[in-house]
């Protein structure tokens, strides 16, 4: 009969507009900046550098300014240079760590390449500046996060890396003490093959 | 208490010329303080003037306070109908304006204000050759003839700001009149899509006059009169004690009240009949060149015209200010009646977040082919009725079958014909 | 009173002879529309409360429609809309033949004796104007119902697109 599609459509609105009061499925808008969305695990946005203890964040870096991320950056957003003691000996840590984040492409290929797990993805995404050059172009300190923030972001991540640098540690401490026994004993066995990494 | 205020209440409503309807003498609910609330107040603030001044501020108290009354209540339908359709939208429409320059959130109440605010500090742009007086004037007289149909609509049972004798004819002039200034805007302009648009806007609105008129006929065929506080005394019974005699409730005023209100529908400018002011049609139509004030006048006189129609739509078909059942009575007359404004107005929104828009062909088509032959018969019907109102007993079923069947009958047969030849829509995904 | 009379008057008269004399034709016709409005004034003054919203309800609802559509729909573009006398040759016989038929309107208003209404007239109501209408005058209502049926019956006749012998439909040449 004629009409009856108008009724339908007007029970259908209806029950939108009932629903909206009391199922969470009718009525779908997060109230910004009050309520935020939980981002998903996997989310990446710009890297930071990971650092083992929260109380001394520079000391405990895990990069030894290596510059392979420098190297194999894409759009070569990354300036490292190491730092040096009085007598010009290489200390295994970066003076200046530079990452211009308005380049940055989030392609996650300094992380891939790291030797040491000393880069890895944060979640930013309220990052907005008043200003292009100085406000983007973040420093050591600004991008040196703990590992415990890194567990929060990326629990699985974190977790897997945690169990790879303890794996590596134990077989180093291994092989050094298998190095040390035998050389006390025979000195003419042939060295132990160096630990892999 | 009720005798003592009868002497100052006859001096003050007595006669032709008081601002309010003069008092009647019934007694019951028509005595009660609530009921005389706004009558009490208004013999305090004037009650002291001689005669002629006292007529004359009582007049425009009344023009006042219904100015403001609607004014507000469109500030606050605005607003209402952005959250109703919102939420039928899965979304919760604005909650966040409050008071300005603090941080205080009303939960979205202060929209109203901060888009009055906004259009009024727009640049008002007149076009370089447009006809400056008539661009200003549309506005203007489109306002004017909106608020004059306030004038005739019983908000209460002493409420009504001028009593007519011929009020039905005198609401439907001041709309009709309203046409006028759509066409002003259209041609001061001097855009050819301005005028294109304002000529379809036009014919909109004449087709819709016709089933608005014919839809109110019956009324007045059964009423007896045409003055609205007539009709509304008129819907006062009970049947059998709990059925209000309104006019919805009989199969004619059923009919009638649906064709009054679609027509009403499509004489406002709302969805779906809003094409002169939609954006996808030659940009805002008529409206294209105003910006600012203007603009805001012209959404106000809509409104008011929406208002206005849910008005007399509340008189002529749902009893006016009377309460569904005796025992209800306890809320004061005007009470209802914004109760029941508030509810067809509510319906027009539910309909506005429903329905989408009809085509100029489609919309002419469905008021000449479908509401007008309708509203002829449901002439008829009325007349069965009214001719029919001595049979009781069994008769009062003989009555009520015939009237349905005419009612109904028409209503499915035009439908099925005018629907021939458009088979279900079939979607094929390729 | 006599204010009202006067100004109701002045009112009407002034928009009727300004809109004779603007060059606009959209102009004057939204003036004429105001010298109707001025006449729905007057029927107010005179109390004919039906006839004043009647008067509105048609003239300025619907034949200014009538009005504003047929000046638009027959100009061919907006110069078109500029009206002038022709020449003054044409002046002299329009005013000798306005002066004629006020002339006439004039003598029949003075010469007919008018009964002076006595104050407080009875207010004619609606329900007596129908009972009039439907009983004594009811062939006349009838006789121009019919009237106008037949009218709008030729209107649509005349605007109606002509079917050529192949059968096509064309709209109208105009």
């Amino acid at each position: 009969m004629l009409g009856t599609g108008l009724l339908q459509g007007l029970a259908v609105t209806a029950k939108n507009f009932v629903g909206s009061f009391h199922d969470p499925a009718r009525l779908v808008t997060t109230e910004y900046p009050e309520q935020t969305t939980k981002l998903p695990e996997n989310y990446r946005n710009f890297p930071f550098l990971v650092c083992d203890a929260e109380q001394d964040p520079l000391g405990t870096l895990r990069c030894v300014a290596c510059r392979i991320c420098e190297t194999e950056c894409p759009p070569q957003c990354i300036y490292i240079v190491m730092e040096r003691d009085a007598k010009g000996k290489a200390l295994k840590k970066p003076k200046v760590f530079d990452l211009d984040i308005s380049v940055c492409m989030s392609c996650q290929i300094c992380v891939e390449v790291c030797p040491f797990d000393a880069i890895k993805m944060d979640q930013h995404y309220e990052i907005a500046e008043t200003g292009r050059f100085r406000e983007l172009l973040l420093d050591r300190e600004a991008l040196t996060k703990s590992n415990a923030y890194y567990h929060r972001i990326h629990p699985t991540e974190a977790a897997a890396v945690d169990a790879l640098l303890a794996e590596q540690a134990a077989r180093q401490a291994a092989a050094k003490s298998a190095k040390a026994a035998p050389a006390a004993k025979a000195p003419e066995n042939p060295p132990p093959p160096p630990p892999a990494a | 208490m009720s005798t003592a205020l009868l002497p100052v209440a006859a001096i003050s409503g007595d006669a032709i010329r008081s601002g309010l309807a003069p008092l009647c003498a019934a007694l019951g609910p028509a005595d009660s303080t609530l009921e005389r609330f706004p009558l009490l107040l208004r013999d305090l603030a004037t009650g002291w003037l001689p005669e002629p001044w006292r007529w004359i501020v009582n007049s425009l108290l009344a023009i006042v306070v219904v100015f403001v009354a609607f004014a507000l209540l469109f500030a606050l339908l605005t607003l209402a109908e952005r959250k109703l359709v919102a939420r039928v939208q899965n979304r919760p429409g604005p909650n966040r304006t409050g008071i300005p320059l603090t941080q205080i959130r009303l939960g979205g109440l202060g929209q109203p204000f901060a888009d009055g605010i906004k259009m009024l500090t727009k640049e008002d742009l007149v076009p370089r050759d447009a006809d400056r007086v008539l661009h200003f004037l549309a506005p203007v007289a489109l306002l004017a003839f909106s608020i004059l149909a306030f004038a005739v609509i019983p908000y209460g049972r002493h409420l009504v700001p001028v009593e007519l004798d011929a009020a039905v004819l005198y609401f439907f002039a001041a709309g009709a009149a309203t046409e006028l200034a759509v066409f002003m805007a259209g041609w001061a302009s001097r855009n050819k899509y301005s005028l294109l648009a304002a000529m379809r806007a036009l014919a909109q609105l004449i087709s819709y006059e016709l089933p608005l008129l014919l839809s109110v006929v019956p009324v007045v065929l059964v009423a007896g009169t045409l003055s609205t506080t007539g009709i509304v005394e008129r819907q006062g019974a009970w049947h059998f004690g709990f059925l209000p005699a309104w006019h919805v409730f009989t199969p004619w005023g059923f009919a009638g009240f649906l064709l009054f209100f679609v027509a009403a529908l499509a004489e406002a400018n709302r969805s779906p009949f809003d094409l002169p002011e939609a954006e996808s049609e030659l940009i805002a139509g008529h409206l294209t060149e105003y910006s600012g004030f203007k603009y805001a006048l012209f959404f106000m006189a809509e409104y008011f015209g929406m208002c206005a129609l849910s008005g007399m739509a509340v008189t002529l078909f749902l009893g006016g200010w009377q309460a569904p059942l005796p025992f209800l009575e306890f809320l004061p007359s005007y009470g209802w009646f914004a109760l029941k404004l508030l509810a067809l107005l509510a319906g027009f929104m539910w309909i506005r977040a429903t329905f989408p828009r009809l085509r100029i062909d489609q919309l002419t088509r469905l008021a000449w082919k479908f509401l007008v032959p309708l509203a002829l018969i449901n002439l008829g019907t009325a007349a069965f009725w009214s001719l029919t109102a001595h049979w009781t007993g069994p008769l009062q079923l003989l009555r009520w079958a015939v009237a349905l069947t005419l009612v109904i009958g028409p209503f499915v047969g035009l439908g099925r014909r005018l629907s021939a030849g458009t088979a279900p829509r079939t979607y094929r995904y390729a | 009173m006599i204010v009202a009379f006067a100004t109701i008057a002045l009112f009407t008269l002034a928009a009727a002879a300004v809109a004779m004399t603007l060059r606009n034709l959209i102009h004057s016709a939204l003036l004429l529309i105001g010298s109707w409005l001025g006449i729905a004034a007057f029927y107010l003054w005179a109390g004919a409360e039906f006839v004043a919203f009647a008067q509105v309800l048609i003239y300025v609802g619907a034949v200014s429609m009538v009005v504003l559509f047929a000046v638009l729909l027959t100009r061919h573009s907006r110069a078109d809309l500029s009206v002038a006398p022709d020449a003054a040759r044409r002046v002299i016989p329009a005013l000798l033949a306005g002066g004629a038929v006020l002339g006439v309107l004039f003598g029949g208003v003075l010469s007919t004796p008018l009964r002076v209404a006595t104050p407080g007239a009875p207010a004619f109501g609606v329900r007596e104007l129908g009972r009039l209408l439907m009983g004594p005058h009811a062939a006349a209502l009838l006789i121009l119902g019919a009237l106008l049926t037949v009218a709008l019956l030729g209107a649509m006749v005349i605007a109606a697109p002509s079917r050529r012998e192949d059968g096509s439909n064309s709209p109208d040449p105009s």
